[in-house]
């Protein structure tokens, strides 16, 4: 069966911590970070290396910081 | 694990018709997500080149700072105004203006209800969030029943304060408006559908089909004192039954 595997990457440094990426992700891949970045927001950071590369986070992200990679696997 | 972070498995990017730019508008706020859907659409439908925007006063008064086309600024309300003067000098052109609900439905009625009725060839980016966000959250034309702002503390009392308006079904009963739709943003389902929306309307409008609006009802997090997932559900319980998404006039009803 062929396998889908998704991987993201989140600008940091853009982003504001709104928390509005997190209940969308059906894998529970984001987090919020305790750690703040230089604006002063915990930041959100892929907990879980299970992404699948359907994009939900970054369309939903109002600052457009989250990139999405996807490829399938044979 | 392999690395597929390459750009051969590039599935979503931040498009180029967005300037690097980091947003002013709060965390979690829609405006983000409505400015970056306009821009996409403006991408796939190669009108960059050809693209002038109307930016509003209100928390997208800086919109201009954000895309990579064409802008004006207008003075408060009087985007479409603006945006018919535009329109006709450069026919051709992909006219849109972004407005908030303070800014189309309080001070600029009668731009945005005469622009409708002569059925201006432009689009419309209407963005109802139930108050005025940028001046601290007074009560706007939109404002529901019983809701708080800053001006209607105890409740928009309808007696004394008179009804939210729908300003989107007011404009579908006029003649010159050709596509008008309400939509939202804040789950992925609804940003597709939007997304969708604002296509149609590009396409319709470079068709020279008239007046296309697309309302989107968003939150205002900050000036509705809540968490942003607060409130994008609190958007859904109380703003949607008001505000129902979904096609208000569509070509076929013509
Ligand atoms: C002529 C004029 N009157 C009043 C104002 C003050 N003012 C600035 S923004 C605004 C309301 C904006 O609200 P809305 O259009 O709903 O946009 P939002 O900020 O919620 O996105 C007002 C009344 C102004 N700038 N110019
Ligand atoms: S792309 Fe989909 S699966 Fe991957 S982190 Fe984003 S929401 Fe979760
Ligand atoms: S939606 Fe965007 S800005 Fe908000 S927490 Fe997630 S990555 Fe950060």
């Amino acid at each position: 069966m062929a396998k889908i595997k998704g991987d993201i990457v989140i600008d940091i440094e853009r982003c504001k911590g709104c928390q509005v990426c997190v209940p969308v992700c059906p894998n529970d891949t984001i987090a919020m970070s305790d750690k703040v970045n230089a604006k002063g927001f915990k930041y959100a950071f892929k907990a879980q290396d299970n992404c699948i590369g359907c994009a939900n986070c970054a369309i939903v992200c109002p600052d457009g910081v989250i990139t999405v990679y996807k490829k399938k696997m044979k | 694990m392999e690395d597929i972070k390459k750009a051969e498995y590039l599935a979503y990017k931040k498009t180029e018709v967005l300037t690097d730019k980091v947003l002013h508008y709060c965390p979690g706020c829609g405006h983000g997500t409505i400015h970056r859907l306009v821009a996409e659409v403006i991408e796939e439908l190669d009108l960059q080149h050809k693209t002038i925007g109307i930016a509003p006063v209100g928390c997208s008064v800086l919109a201009y700072e954000y895309f990579n086309v064409d802008f004006q600024e207008a003075a408060h309300g009087r985007a479409p105004a603006l945006a018919t003067a535009i329109s006709r000098l450069y026919p051709d052109h992909a006219v849109f203006t972004y407005q908030g609900d303070g800014d189309l439905a309080a001070i600029g009625t009668a731009e945005t209800i005469h622009a409708c009725n002569r059925g201006e060839n432009i689009v419309i980016v209407f963005v109802n969030n139930g108050i005025y966000g940028m001046t601290g959250g007074q009560m706007a034309p939109t404002t529901l029943e019983n809701m708080k702002s800053s001006t209607s503390p105890y409740g928009r009392d309808v007696k004394m304060m008179g009804s939210p308006m729908k300003m989107s079904e007011l404009v579908a009963n006029l003649p010159g408006t050709h596509y008008v739709t309400r939509q939202a943003v804040h789950k992925p389902g609804h940003v597709r559908k939007t997304k969708r929306a604002l296509k149609k309307a590009f396409q319709y409008q470079q068709e020279k089909k008239g007046t296309q609006l697309v309302e989107i009802v968003s939150n205002c997090n900050s000036g509705w004192k809540m968490t942003p997932n607060k409130s994008n559900q609190w958007m859904e319980e109380n703003m949607f039954p008001f505000f129902p998404l979904g096609d208000i006039k569509t070509p076929d009803d013509k």
